[in-house]
């Protein structure tokens, strides 16, 4: 009987003692994630089911991600099949008004400019020795784009899924505080004073359906690989558009974006597992991250000036830090900085231009690369 | 199997190149798209 209540506590007791220091660490970063979330509000919708996926997965014996885990189970389903961030994409679609972007066309080059961290990033990551299709991965934080990094990552480096994942969310998150600085080195104030045209509506409703449709095709004939990413995002927008299928345009804002964002959050999370994420690997990949959104910024200002030069600075190069995909925290950065300088500037409808312009410039970026990847050999 | 160099140096022209030429024809076409379906008040 003695035995058997030895057994019984030995039960009670095995979690504690196959608790490595590593899931210690990874339950504190996971109640980081949590604080960050909830009391920061930094990306909550996100970092709350991460945070918490990462707590979850570093409890010992629980096997959450073992072959019947519940974890497992929705990580399989979603992640593995790649169908979450492409869920995702086609509420982003739903949610996302590219006029402004249609307003100004010329703003979708600024959206090309803020993809050169990717490959910056990719070409750093090849110098430090990292694999190709892992240097692929890695650069494509640069996208500051949550689904196209999991769907890259889910595709050709699931081993980096959990830090590519938290450095791309976590960095989104942080744009507030990491362009402003940059945007003030890089540009001068006269630069920054600059007030642009204001803007006006011209875009028809058929030149706005007509463009999910035509982006879909002509980007699918030049980078088919990326067909899925680009096509979710405009199927999207094309709902919206039309406003023929309000009712699913709505699902796809609302009750579509926020199960899958929950699933993919804590499937996320559930790829911290503390012997796997606590190396030195993971370190220089959330550097390499940061790097790379860095670089995005500063490549948009440049681009941003090179504008304004040739339009005689009738574009303030602000705008140009808005050609990423952080949607639409990046052009509310810019607007504020502009307003900083020159109350009479009012930028965000610009600066809404070269964001949309950069969610699209994201998407094309990570299914060009995909495309030439496949053109190589390497996939 | 290619060196690292030819590969960064590759997937930076034919990617960042391809990536900018897909957003000037996209560009393009929605500033062609622009003329051709001017926008309209009543449409409001």
């Amino acid at each position: 009987m003695f035995d058997a209540m030895v057994g019984g506590l030995s039960g009670l007791v095995a979690g504690f003692v196959h608790l490595h220091w590593s899931n210690l660490v990874m339950m504190c970063i996971g109640g980081i994630l949590l604080y960050l979330g909830i009391k920061k509000d930094f990306e909550p919708l996100l970092l709350v089911p991460i945070g918490f996926g990462c707590i979850l997965v570093n409890v010992p014996l629980a096997d959450l991600m073992e072959k019947e885990g519940f974890l497992r189970i929705i990580y399989d389903a979603g992640v593995i099949t790649e169908l979450f961030p492409l869920l995702i994409f086609v509420g982003i679609g739903a949610m996302t008004d590219f006029r402004p972007v249609l307003e100004n066309p010329y703003t979708f080059l600024l959206g090309a400019a803020g993809q050169f961290g990717i490959f910056l990033t990719l070409l750093l990551a090849l110098a430090l020795n990292f694999p190709y299709k892992d240097a692929v991965t890695i650069g494509i934080i640069g996208a500051c784009d949550g689904p196209t990094v999991i769907y890259v990552a889910s595709q050709y480096a699931q081993h980096l899924l959990g830090p590519v994942s938290v450095a791309a969310y976590s960095y989104m998150s942080l744009v507030p505080v990491l362009q402003p600085p940059i945007m003030r080195v890089l540009t001068s104030k006269k630069e920054r004073e600059t007030i642009m045209k204001t803007h006006q509506k011209t875009v028809s409703k058929t030149t706005a359906m007509l463009f999910p449709i035509i982006i879909t095709i002509i980007g699918g004939l030049i980078a088919p690989k990326g067909l899925p990413l680009l096509a979710t995002i405009m199927l999207g927008n094309l709902m919206k558009e039309s406003g023929a299928v309000s009712r699913l345009t709505k699902a796809s804002e609302n009750e579509i974006s926020n199960i899958v964002t929950l699933l993919l959050g804590i499937s996320i999370g559930a790829t911290m597992s503390g012997p796997v994420f606590v190396k030195p690997t993971t370190i220089v990949i959330l550097c390499l991250g940061l790097i790379a959104i860095c670089l995005d910024t500063v490549c948009g200002v440049l681009f941003g000036k090179v504008l304004y030069y040739i339009t005689g600075g009738k574009v303030n190069p602000l705008i140009g830090a808005a050609g990423i995909s952080a949607f639409p925290m990046s052009a509310r950065v810019v607007q504020k900085e502009g307003q900083k300088y020159n109350r009479k500037s009012y930028l965000l409808m610009h600066a809404m231009g070269a964001n949309a312009g950069g969610q699209v410039g994201s998407v094309m970026a990570a299914a060009v690369m995909l495309s030439v990847l496949k053109g190589m050999g390497i996939i | 199997m290619m060196d690292k160099w030819t590969f960064g140096m590759t997937m930076l022209v034919v990617g960042m190149g391809g990536t900018i030429c897909t957003l000037v024809i996209f560009s393009l076409i929605m500033s062609a798209l622009k003329k051709i379906f001017p926008y309209k008040k009543e449409e409001e």
